[in-house]
This record gives C-alpha cells, structure tokens and sequence, in this order.
C-alpha cells in the first residue's frame, strides 16, 4: 500500500507499512538527512521535525498517522548556500561540538520562534529542554536561538 | 588476491611517487596516549607523528594548480580538529585555507597515528602536519629561487599559492611543486612561520564541518547510503553478559523480511532490504528468553566492590623531604561511579565486501586498530581490508564503535557484493557499551603549623581504563563466535599518561608524597576509556582536598594552591581566571550561595585549566543552580581560540552533568540503564547561566591537547562551591538533588 505525505512543501507516495516512524521514512526513503535517530523513544530530540509548524518526535510519530497534514525538516528551512535564519544563527555562534544534536536544536528553537519570536532566555530553556546534548554545547545553543530571535526582530543582522 | 596498498591507490590517482624501502622498526611511540596498537617510530628525531611517518608525501601533496591534500591520521570526533589541522597546515604552507583538503584518517591513504584519544591530536597530528608543511614550503621557496634565478633569500610566500622574487616576478605553487618530490624526509628544524606573519593560525576560521550539519548535508557515518545497501540490527540480550534462546536458524530465516540471519555461536543479526524491517525483526526475536551468561554483577558501592577485587599495587610517587610536623591533618575518601558515554546517535558502522576487498566505515577513535580487530576475526590477510573513520555523534572515548565495526565487517563478509548498514539501537547502546570504569580514593594529608602541606598520602583503586581492541577478543562479537576470542588481559597505562593513575600525582609542590595505585585487572563490569581516564576523580579528590586543607588553615583555597605551585603557567591560569571571576571580591549575598575553584594541568604534561564556579542551593529541592563558571586555559601556541572554547565549555557542561547526576546502575543480572528517562543527563533548564573561557595565548610554545583538561577541574569547582554554600563535603559522585536535599534538611 501507499502512503502521501508532503514534506517540505513536495508530495510522496510511500510504499512503507504505515507503522513505520516518519523518521526511518525520511531518512531511508526520502533520503534526508537532517532528522537523527537517536533514541527512537522520544527521549531526547535528535529526530525532531515539524507536523504543521509543531515540533514532533518523528521517531515515535507511524507515518501512516501524519495525513495530510504538511511535514518540514531541517531541509525545509535553508541550504548550504541560502541557510534559514535559525540555521544561520547556529553557524555564527558555531554552536556545534559533534553536531548530532543540532538539526533537531535548529527545527525545536525554529518552532518556538515562530510562535514566540521574542521569547525569554527562560521560554528558550523550557521550551529547549526535550532535546538533549551531549557534549555540553548547550550555551551556544541558547545564544543562537538568542541570536536568531534578533534577527528575526530587526536586532541584528 | 586484490591487494590495495598506498601505492596502487596513488597510482590509481595519477600521482606518481618513487617509494623508498620501509625501514626496521626502532622504537615504539606512545601514540595517541592510550594504549592501542602503537605506531613505530623511524625518526625519532621529528616532531610529532613525524616520528614513524617522516616523508613528505605522507602527508602533503600539491596538485599542479598548487591546491594541498594534508593527510592525517586522526579523526574527527567532533571536537573541530578537521578545522583546526586546516587551519595548521594552511599556515605553514601559506596558502588559503580554502587550498587545502584534509583527507582523515583511512588505512589506505593517510599515516597510522595510533588512536585519536588522549588530546593527542594537536600534540601529534597538528605538530607533524606543521612541520611537514614548513618543510614543504622551504622546499618550494628553495625550488622557486632556482627557476627564477634568485638568491633563497629573495623570495617569499604571498599567502595565495604564489611566491614573489623580490624583482617583483611570481611563480605558483603548482609550477614550482611539479619539478620537485616530496618524496624525501622531513629536516626538524624547517622555519615555522612566526605569530607577527600569522594568517591564518591565532584566527577564527569557521568550522568547516559546521555548514553541512546545519543544512542536513551527508555529515555523519549514519548519513551514508551505498548502492543496494542492506540494514542489519544485532539480536542480543538487555544486557552485557547476557545471552538469548533462539529459535532454531530455519524458523528465523523463515521470518518476513529477512534476507539473512547471521549466526556464528552467540553472535546473531538480522539482515533486511529495509531498515524498519530489521528493527521489527530484532525487537521480535529479542523477544525470546535470555540469561546471564557471566558472573553477576556487583550490586554494592562502587569502593566496596572495588577494594573486594584483588590489586597489583603500583607505587605512583615516593618522595620524602624533611620537613616540620604535621600537626592538623584531613583524611577523606572519594567515589566515582560508572559512568556511560552516552552518545547521543548509537554506534554505526557500514561494511562492504568487494572480490576480495573488505572496505568498513567506522567512526571508531582507532580506524587502524579497526582493520587490526577485522582481520583478527575474520582470519584475513589484513591488505584485503580497509578502514575508513567518517563521523559520528560524540563519543568522548570508546563506546560501541569498535564493537559495531567489527559486527559490520562479519555480518558483510556472509553477503558479498552487498553493502551492510549495522546501527545499534539506544537500549543496546547503554546494554553493551564499556562503560566509564568506577573509582575510589582515599587521601590522607596534613598542615604544619605554617599551614605548609607536610603529609599527602594518597590511594586510588581503578579497573584499567584502556581497553581499546587491537585484536578480535577486544569486541564483543569476538567473544561470541565459535571458536571465542578471549577478552585479553586488562593492563594499566604506564605513568606519565596513566589511566586510573592520571592526575593522581599533584601538581603542587608538596614535600613528601606517597602515592599508590591499586590496579584491579577484573572488571566486574564492561568499562574502557571515557574522557580523561582517571584524571576526572583524581583532580576531584585532590582539588577537594585542597580546599578541605585551606578550611582547616583558616586561609582562601586559591592562596594555599599558590603557596603551593612552582610552575607559573599553573599559577597564570589560576591568577587569570580568579581575576576574572572577581575571586578576591567574591562576597555570599544569600544564604546556600557558594564559590569554589578547580585547577588541574591534564596528565601534568598537556593543557592547564582553572575553573571557578558560583551556585545556588534551592533549599527545598537541593537543586543546584551554577549562576557562573570562569575558566582559563593554556595550552600553549593557539591554533583556533573558538574551537578551544567550545571544548572547554562542552567539557565543563559535561562534566557537571557526570558529577550531579550519572550513575550507571546495576542490579545482580542486567545493567539497569536502556534510556534517558533511567540515565538522565544534564538539560537545559540546569545549564550554567553564564560561561566563560579565556585561553592564554603562548606563541611559539609547543601545542597542548586540551580537550579533556575540564573534566576534572569543573567537576571539583562544583564540589567546592557546594561546600563553600553548605558546609558539607560531598565525596561521592553523583551529587545529586536528592543528596545536596538530604544533607542540607539538617544544616
Ligand atoms: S530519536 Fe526521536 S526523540 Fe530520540
Ligand atoms: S553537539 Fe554533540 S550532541 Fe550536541
């Protein structure tokens, strides 16, 4: 059986059991790299991607539960060439240690900054805490979604 | 037969070079700083990994449009020495950074360096590759004044690939290099470029790895896809020790989806076209009934356990001096627990047999111990394997990768003409890894009556902590086929680099110093080399013991370690960060509000590091806040001051996280630990608000490593601020909420 989904912006016909997580679909199938597998247990962050503009654990999340509703990975939001403003933001403050984490750091802050693209240093660790790191760059981190919320505002460039 | 060596690929590429014979072999390196099949040294007088690899062409080659291919032994592992070895060898040839490709480690093309372990790889790699390329473009500056018909004093490298007579002609590289062999040995005194001339060195280039992982370019092992790939998953137990019921071969192979089952004695995977598919399979077979097939594991504290077990005893240091009486003295005991690696993407590999070439991608920090532990294994002759490092998640030492390598290179040897992907999954990840071994300590030091420390005896007990594999029964799929490779005999690292001896020799200055390390073979867990070795509780119990000594002496913490340290560049980073942190001004303004300081110079041979700290104690909940953390290091000449920071600010944030919340428990049976929600790590919520690295530039001075040089110091800040907030000295590792809670309801 087939299964559509749309995925930064582009339809796919599936030919997976719709059990399988979205993560295994994207990565295998869809060849994308950005989404990790890092736990498969939604525990820790590194396969986050968008579900209609929400931040999701693709690695918990069976393909065949997604509709149609519009998936974005870390691919949607710039390229090597013309990076989104968050993946941006992560490059200027080189926060990156191994960098296993950071696509799913990238698209959880992008969630947030869309909802709340002035948030607190205190609304960016909260909202942050699912996603882990384990070679401490978390202050980068928070810096870059620091930055990138003043670009966003006109702050900076 | 298809034998693929240097020179058949260098042909292949259209690059001819005239080899020289091997020479013998004359001395054994202490490559890579932790055991591991060792480069032999040919050259021992070259610096650096020079050393066993002393031409040229190891490890540059220019093209003709005057690009350089810099070849290193060591791997990335996340820890931005990729950029930094760029940054090195543009310097030294004085070409753009954007000139050079740095090829990392593989078996084919690039110098055995040993392990990329140990902050080693500055101290190696970089010293070699610097050299190699101020040979390099002495060479180069030497020809040009030949073509051009100049004194050599009338040229001078311009820093874009050209070089310039004083009369104002140019030559390129490329030109210059085509007339000449690199073929030839390093001198060791080529002119290295001095800081004035610095381009490149001293200056911020942007990781070059840091684009690709943002924008989800291929960056990781895990991101390769070979034509016709194929995905396999081990079936194992929960467990280390552990070992299932299966059901019968055929009924398995029977089994939707399975393209191959591969057995041999209790190794067992599952092969499948589609990777869902394979994890489905496993979760199902793994299913079946297991049991511990090993002895039980230790359910007591990790001293206890640890004094239980028999020990060689090998005295460290035995100085005495005259000196005045003790008289107020402080005894104390301290713990570490096990402790996982816990990368964050579980260990990967990819293997592929082609006739008669076995080609295994590994993001192991031993790509040549790789090969090694394959041939072993598999019984081949070890030029019909190649070993090539790509990527990972960190690994901060070895966790399943070499496990999963060489469970890759079987499973593909079954399946010619087929790549295999192996991926470990999390629960297998925190089952099987060696785990960071357990520690304890117990130090006995005291004052005399001019607050001078006159006693420091001091004992340590430890697993080894290099277990790197050279050979198939270093693996756990080695253990498992039939017939089994044995686990081989665990053996200390000698002193000066130590293992659960690192760091345990202080530093200071102290007149009489009795130190022993009591080296415990057996190890009732699986435990191998986690980031920093022994230096993480060693520093911990001596930095602790410091500032118990400077309570009983009634003076500041940081005033007894200098009334204690000779060396100046110690002395530097301390005054440095103190000053910094306004040490001197600190004042409580709250109650459970503390200041502690941690310092430690890495294996007293690689880089310093001073840490100062300020918490917050929330009294109901004993969680501590770290409001700010001020390090300074030193670890001599500066290659890249960001990729310093970053290091010292992950290590710190890391070591926080082993000191206040790890433990990796076990009951009689299994490990106890399969996820993030029973191994918790730091978060963001409980990062430091604020921190802050100053790097202490020495130019000219030779390179430090400096990746592990916080573990110990931030761990022992820590402990020391809480006892400075409290009163109350935690010794045992992890100080958790739930503790800091239990002794402060008393306060
Ligand atoms: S891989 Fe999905 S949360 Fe860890
Ligand atoms: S940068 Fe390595 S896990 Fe976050």
């Amino acid at each position: 059986m087939t299964i559509s989904i749309t995925v930064n912006g582009a339809k796919h016909e599936i030919g997976s059991d719709p059990d399988t997580p979205l993560l295994y679909v994207l990565r295998d199938d869809l060849e994308l790299n950005g989404a990790k597998f890092g736990c498969g247990l939604g525990q820790c962050g590194a396969c986050t991607v968008h579900i209609d503009g929400k931040a999701v654990f693709s690695c918990i999340t069976p393909v065949g539960a997604i509709g149609d509703r519009s998936i974005r990975t870390l691919e949607g939001l710039g390229s090597v060439d013309a990076p989104g403003i968050v993946q941006k933001a992560f490059q200027d403050e080189q926060a990156a240690q191994c960098g296993y984490c950071i696509a799913g750091m990238i698209m959880r802050a992008q969630a947030l900054l869309e909802k709340i693209p002035d948030p607190t240093d205190e609304q960016i660790r909260e909202h942050m805490q699912p996603n882990l790191c384990r070679c401490g760059t978390h202050a980068r981190i928070l810096h870059a979604v620091r930055r990138a919320s003043d670009v966003m505002a006109g702050v900076i460039r | 037969m298809n034998p693929i060596t240097r020179r058949s690929f260098l042909a292949a590429s259209g690059i001819a070079v005239a080899f020289a014979m091997t020479r013998p072999a004359r001395a054994q390196l202490a490559g890579g700083g932790e055991g591991g099949a060792e480069p032999v040294a040919l050259a021992p007088a070259l610096p650096g990994s020079l050393k066993s690899s002393p031409y040229l062409d190891s490890w540059i080659l220019l093209d003709q449009s005057g690009r350089a291919t810099v070849f290193s032994g060591k791997a990335e592992l996340g820890q931005g020495i990729r950029t930094a070895l760029t940054q090195v060898a543009a310097e030294e040839l004085d070409l753009p950074p954007a000139d050079v490709d740095l090829v990392t480690v593989d078996t084919l093309r690039t110098p055995d360096e040993g392990l990329t372990a140990g902050s080693h790889s500055m101290q190696d790699s970089g010293t070699a590759i610097r050299n190699a390329a101020a040979n390099v473009r002495m060479l180069l500056l030497r020809q040009a004044a030949a073509i051009l018909m100049v004194g050599e004093g009338d040229v001078t490298s311009m820093g874009d690939g050209t070089i310039r007579a004083s009369d104002g002609r140019r030559i390129g590289y490329g030109e210059t290099a085509s007339a000449l062999s690199m073929r030839v040995e390093a001198v060791p005194d080529a002119p290295l470029r001095r800081k004035s001339q610095f381009r490149t060195m001293g200056t911020n280039l942007p990781r070059l790895d840091i684009p690709a992982k943002t924008t989800g370019g291929a960056a990781f092992i895990h991101d390769m896809r070979l034509p016709g790939m194929l995905h396999a998953r081990v079936v194992r137990g929960p467990s280390e020790g552990t070992r299932l019921a299966l059901p019968p071969d055929s009924e398995i192979e029977a089994m939707d989806g399975v393209v191959k089952f591969v057995r041999n004695g209790n190794f067992a995977a599952v092969v499948a076209e589609r990777e869902w598919n394979a994890v489905k399979l496993m979760r199902r077979l793994q299913a079946s009934p297991y049991e511990l097939a090993r002895s039980p594991f230790p359910t007591g504290g990790v001293a206890e356990t640890l004094k239980a077990l028999p020990a060689r005893d090998i005295v460290i240091l035995d100085a005495s001096k005259p000196t005045a009486d003790p008289r107020r003295s402080v005894r104390k005991s301290f713990t570490r627990h096990w402790i996982s690696h816990g990368s964050i993407g579980p260990s990967c590999a990819l293997a592929w047999l082609q006739d008669d070439l076995l080609t295994i991608w590994t993001h192991s920090q031993g790509t040549f111990d790789v090969r090694r532990v394959a041939a072993d294994l598999l019984k081949r002759p070890i030029e019909t394997i190649r070993a090539i490092h790509v990527e990972g998640a960190g690994c901060y030492g070895q966790n399943g990768a070499d496990d999963v390598a060489a469970e890759a290179a079987l499973i593909a040897a079954s399946l010619p003409g087929r790549p295999v992907r192996l991926q470990w999954m999390r629960e297998q990840e925190f089952g099987w890894e060696p785990l960071g071994p357990g520690m304890a300590t117990e130090v006995d030091a005291a004052l005399d009556g001019d607050n001078r420390i006159v006693r420091w005896n001091y004992d340590v007990w430890s697993n080894p902590h290099n277990n790197r594999p050279v050979g198939a029964g270093g693996v756990l799929v080695g253990n498992e086929v039939v017939p089994s490779f044995p686990v081989p005999e665990g053996k200390p690292i000698p002193m000066p680099e130590g293992d659960g001896s690192r760091n345990s020799n202080p530093l200071y200055d102290l007149p009489n110093m009795n130190v022993v390390y009591h080296f415990i073979k057996d190890m009732p867990i699986r435990v191998s080399a986690l980031r920093s070795l022994g230096a993480h509780l060693n520093v911990f119990s001596i930095e602790s013991m410091f500032d118990e000594l400077a309570l009983t002496a009634g003076i500041d913490p940081l005033d007894l370690r200098l009334n204690h340290m000779a060396d100046d560049r110690a002395r530097q980073v301390m005054l440095t960060a103190a000053d910094a942190f306004g040490w001197r001004k600190r004042k409580k303004a709250a109650q459970l509000q503390g200041f502690g300081m941690g310092f430690a110079r890495y294996k007293n041979l690689g880089a310093y590091c001073a840490i100062f700290m300020e918490v917050r104690i929330e009294r109901d909940t004993g969680r501590v806040i770290v409001r700010r953390v001020q390090a300074a290091v030193d670890c001599g000449e500066v290659v890249s001051p960001n990729g310093i920071e970053n290091q010292v600010e992950g290590a710190i944030i890391q070591s926080l996280s082993w000191c206040t919340r790890e433990a990796a428990a076990t009951d009689g049976t299994l490990r106890k630990n399969f996820d993030w929600s029973t191994y918790p790590i730091l978060r963001f919520r409980d990062v430091p608000e604020h921190i802050d690295v100053i790097v202490e530039d020495q130019p000219g001075k030779p390179f430090l490593g400096v990746a592990e040089c916080g573990q110990g110091p931030a761990s022992a800040a820590l402990a020391n601020a809480l006892a400075d907030a409290t009163g109350v000295r935690f010794t045992d590792m992890p100080i958790t909420a739930e503790v800091v809670r239990s002794a402060i309801v008393t306060l």
